[in-house]
């Protein structure tokens, strides 16, 4: 095996530049990572020289009364949730953690890994994904040249949006070293209508409807009844379950828990959790839970909500999985015990192709490198992307082969 | 009267015009190129009136496949298109060049599919903001991001301008309510990003795209989310006897959780003469006055204007009226809708800036213009989203009186530089277009810039697509792209390894 050099480990954004600029003249690669609980995901990159950015943490200000945090970019999320839980605020994209589904510690991870992979847990049906809450940000392309764009305010068409356009882009592009983002008032009250036994097409119809009321609801997710058993606070589950959250003031939660009721209908099978049981669901919602500390692999496919079930039902020809559906049934978790030496890739995208949409291949340990982890793309899509790439990597520096 | 420089026509274009508009014709047949002066006419100015250009020839496509061969051609042809939907933007983005096609997109004005259950409505750019609502408001449906020109701009131009409204601090900005697009690219390749699904399979195109002013893609198709109508809306007006008063209260309702649909704030001048043209019934004899709306569920809606009310009289307010009807809920935004006629009454021209600056520097901010106003002898008035502290001031002037337009452009200029020292932005939902083109360094320094510009470069290499607008300096993309070898000047040679 070939020695692999030790990580460096920039202490601040001017080692970074430094780091990424003897790169870029040398034309050797560097792969970038923060707490590195998502190097999983994605395809190996293809660089023998890490760069751990973890030093660059703090915050830089944080005014809760203009509802806006500005950040170094390896700042972990820990640190920023609690900080703003201490002024009862919260990211509001509700960022899920995927340590569990790699069997890693819970609760870590920083705020540029969440923009980079531009998390978006539950709450992204209505509030957005982290693509809709940066506000600003400073980086360093792989040509070794800092620049920033956006600002710290929520109203700004000041030049091309960049920051939404190095959201998700997995360290491709540019390394994140200043971020600012806004936060939002955390909800008051949070409340769960579980509704117990229907099937797929019962349950996403029932998350669609919900959806389409004025009732304002928060999360919408269907669970059958192979992953509802990995839910909390249901006890002794062997039934489907479907979770409609509310969230907000608790006199306008009840309200709207009442309006709910009304639309689901007498002589359904259903409970309330309220509070601590309600956001422990949707953490497990949000986090993968019935797949946490596997290692078959789990794949993420975002598709238009009634298509959810249309397309797991014709999946089903083609592989054996376990599932379950977030986003009012357009993201589909899915997990392949036994799976075939793609991981089910061609099964699943040509299924998908049916309905449109992407899959994404999260969880892939032991699956041959040549299966695109990220959903391929039509050829001038893929042919502007490679432009994109180069306008701010031209010599591939940056995580290179990360996104296939 | 124009101040600002555009790029220099190509002479060997100008002489070509004829043969340019035979070949157009021959892609869009019948009436869709018009090239004689008093048709162009209509076409010569957008929003910002102060400045006119006729094009070389216009030309309205109805298919993608026109638009594709249009621009495949002019860039074969290396001629500039200046896409154009509804004209009303405030920034120039849609000024003609001389020596360009105008693009417009008016005759893709069909609504293509409604989907209910998946809550998306998918139409062609020419279709204006308000029609996609109308379009689904039988079902009690509505699209959220409502600019005040919402009856006349168009979808492809709000998505080109990241267009907001009164309601964008609960609901978001276009970039947020947008689910996907097909765009053509200069070359004349077509590519959709996004569809009905959420978030991108790669680099986040769709996020790029979305305020990018017409230089980086032509859209041809837009699919939106839909929402379906709160329950119940109600509006509170709150007269302050200081903007201090205002704007306190405004950043304790945000403070005590309350994200309200909507945060409207006028100023004395701008309540006086919104009073005056449409007798909405607002106090004369306060400073500031803060129009807040509480939409939502009806039990919900009823505690929060408590709540908000309770906030407001505790920061000081003199005057408070709740809407008790939805009559005079329409009553108390009739003022705030109609401030820019209003306005436009009271002086033969005026100005609309358009900067964002962070809430708590609102008082100075405020405090400053007035001196600004005496120092260039014009009035301002100010109408602002005060929820997410988007400033529109109206700078008044009489363009018939010599030097006045260009004093008022100054004044303008002064407003939005210090937006940016007190640490905002140059256009919070207006763009750059020209007319704060020039001002891009005030935010940006030359290597943000140029990465910008790199990124356009990916797009439309020839800079054919919208050029003059947004950059003040245009630099080849052959330049932009080569790469300085940065060896002997490295800060820190002594990196730590660990
Ligand atoms: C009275 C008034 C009130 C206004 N209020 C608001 C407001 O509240 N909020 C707000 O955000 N804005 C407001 N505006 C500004 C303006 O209405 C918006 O910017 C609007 O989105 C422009 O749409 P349009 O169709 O008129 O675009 P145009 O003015 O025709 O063009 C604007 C820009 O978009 C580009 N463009 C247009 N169509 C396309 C396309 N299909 N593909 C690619 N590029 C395209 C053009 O090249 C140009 O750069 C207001 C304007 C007026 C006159």
């Amino acid at each position: 095996m070939l020695d692999t050099p030790a990580p460096l480990v920039p202490r601040d954004t001017a080692d970074l530049l430094d780091a990424i600029r003897t790169a870029s003249d040398a034309e050797t690669p560097l792969e970038l990572y923060g707490h590195g609980t998502k190097r999983g995901i994605g395809h190996a990159v293809a660089a023998r020289q890490s760069v751990e950015l973890s030093a660059l943490s703090g915050v830089i200000f944080y005014e809760p009364e203009e509802i806006v945090i500005s950040v170094h970019a390896a700042t972990p999320m820990a640190e920023i949730e609690t900080l703003l839980a201490a002024n009862r605020q919260e990211l509001a994209f509700e960022p899920q953690d995927y340590g569990p589904l790699f069997g890693l510690p819970r609760g870590s991870g920083t705020i540029g890994g969440a923009l980079a992979a531009n998390l978006g847990g539950p709450r992204r049906i209505k509030a957005g994904a982290a693509r809709d809450h940066v506000l600003g940000i400073a980086a360093v392309s792989g040509r070794g040249e800092m620049f920033k764009s956006g600002g710290r305010v929520v109203k700004n068409v000041t030049g091309y949006d960049l920051s939404k356009g190095l959201s998700g882009s997995w360290g491709t592009l540019a390394a994140f070293t200043e971020l600012t983002f806004k936060v939002l008032p955390r909800a008051e009250f949070s409340s769960t209508l579980v509704v117990f036994g229907l099937d797929d097409a019962a349950g996403v119809e029932l998350l669609c409807r919900a959806m389409s009321s004025p009732a304002e609801v928060s999360g919408v997710a269907h669970f059958p009844a192979a992953t509802a058993a990995s839910l909390p606070h249901i006890g002794d589950n062997t039934r489907a379950c479907t979770l409609i959250r509310l969230e907000g003031f608790k006199t306008s939660v009840l309200y709207r828990a009442e309006r709910l009721n009304a639309l689901i209908g007498p002589g359904q099978d259903l409970v309330r959790l309220d509070e601590e049981a309600s956001r422990d669901l949707w953490q497990a919602v949000r986090d993968a839970e019935p797949f946490a500390d596997h290692v078959d692999p789990v794949w993420r496919i975002s598709t238009a909500p009634m298509h959810g079930p249309a397309f797991v039902e014709a999946l089903r020809a083609a592989v054996t999985f376990r599932h379950y559906y977030d986003w009012s049934g357009g993201l589909v978790w899915i997990e392949i015990p036994d799976a075939p030496a793609d991981a089910g890739a061609s099964a699943i995208r040509e299924t998908l192709s049916l309905f449109g949409g992407h899959a994404t291949l999260v969880r892939a340990s032991g699956i041959d490198p040549s299966v695109r982890r990220f959903q391929p793309q039509p050829p001038s899509l893929a042919a502007l992307s490679r432009r994109l790439k180069s306008a701010f990597d031209p010599l591939a520096i940056l995580n290179p082969g990360r996104m296939g | 009267m124009s101040t600002l420089a555009m790029p220099a026509p190509n002479g060997a274009i100008l002489d070509r015009r004829d043969e340019i508009a035979a070949a157009l014709r021959a892609i869009v047949p019948g009436e869709g190129v018009v090239s004689s002066p008093e048709e162009m006419r209509p076409f010569e100015t957008d929003g910002l009136t102060a400045y006119r250009q006729l094009p070389l020839v216009v030309v309205l496509p109805e298919t993608v496949e026109q638009v594709a061969e249009i621009l495949k051609f002019c860039d074969e042809h290396a001629i500039p298109v200046v896409p154009r939907g509804s004209g009303t933007s405030l920034s120039g983005g849609a000024l003609p060049l001389e020596d360009g096609v105008l693009l417009s997109m008016t005759r893709f004005n069909r609504v293509l599919d409604i989907d209910y259950p998946n809550r998306t409505a998918t139409v062609q750019p020419g279709v204006t903001n308000l029609a996609i609502t109308k379009a689904v408001a039988a079902e009690g449906f509505y699209y959220a991001p409502d600019p005040s020109s919402q009856i006349a701009c168009s979808i492809g131009g709000n998505v080109a301008e990241n267009s907001g409204g009164v309601h964008c601090l609960k609901y978001g900005l276009t970039t947020n309510n947008l689910l996907g697009i097909e765009i053509v690219l200069m070359s004349g390749e077509i590519v959709r990003l996004g569809g009905k699904h959420l978030d991108s399979e790669g680099y986040d195109m769709l996020g790029l795209l979305t305020g990018s002013e017409g230089l980086l893609g032509v859209v041809t198709e837009v699919t939106v989310r839909i929402l379906q109508a709160p329950e119940t809306a109600r509006a509170v007006l709150f007269g302050f006897p200081t903007s201090e008063a205002g704007g306190a209260c405004v950043a304790a309702v945000i403070a005590a959780g309350i994200i309200p649909g909507g945060m409207e704030m006028m100023d004395r001048p701008a309540i006086h003469a919104t009073e005056a043209y449409t007798k909405a019934g607002y106090p004369l004899d306060v400073e500031a006055l803060l129009i807040v709306e509480l939409d939502g569920p009806q039990g919900e809606v009823d505690f929060l204007i408590g709540e908000v009310e309770t906030i407001a009289r505790r920061c000081g307010a003199s005057y408070v009226r709740v809407s008790q009807s939805e009559a005079e809920r329409q009553l108390f935004w009739l003022g705030r809708k109609a401030a820019f006629p209003a306005v436009g009454r009271i002086a033969p021209d005026y100005l609309c800036m358009d900067g964002t600056i962070p809430r708590k520097q609102l008082p100075n901010v405020l405090a400053r213009m007035r001196e600004m106003s005496e120092k260039y002898g014009l009035e301002v008035a100010n109408v602002f989203h005060a929820g997410d502290g988007n400033l529109h001031p109206l700078i008044l002037y009489d363009g018939n009186k010599p030097g006045e337009f260009e004093r008022a452009e100054a004044f303008g200029a002064d407003i939005l530089k210090l937006c940016v020292a007190v640490g905002g932005v140059l256009t919070g939902e207006h763009g750059v277009g020209i007319e704060k083109r020039d001002l891009m360094g005030e935010m940006f320094n030359e290597e943000d810039l140029k990465q910008q510009q790199r990124v356009k470069c990916a797009f439309d290499p020839q800079h054919l697509l919208n050029p003059g607008k947004v950059f003040p300096v245009l630099h080849r993309c052959a330049e932009l792209g080569r790469l300085h070898v940065h060896k002997g000047q490295l800060p820190h040679p002594d990196l730590p390894r660990f």
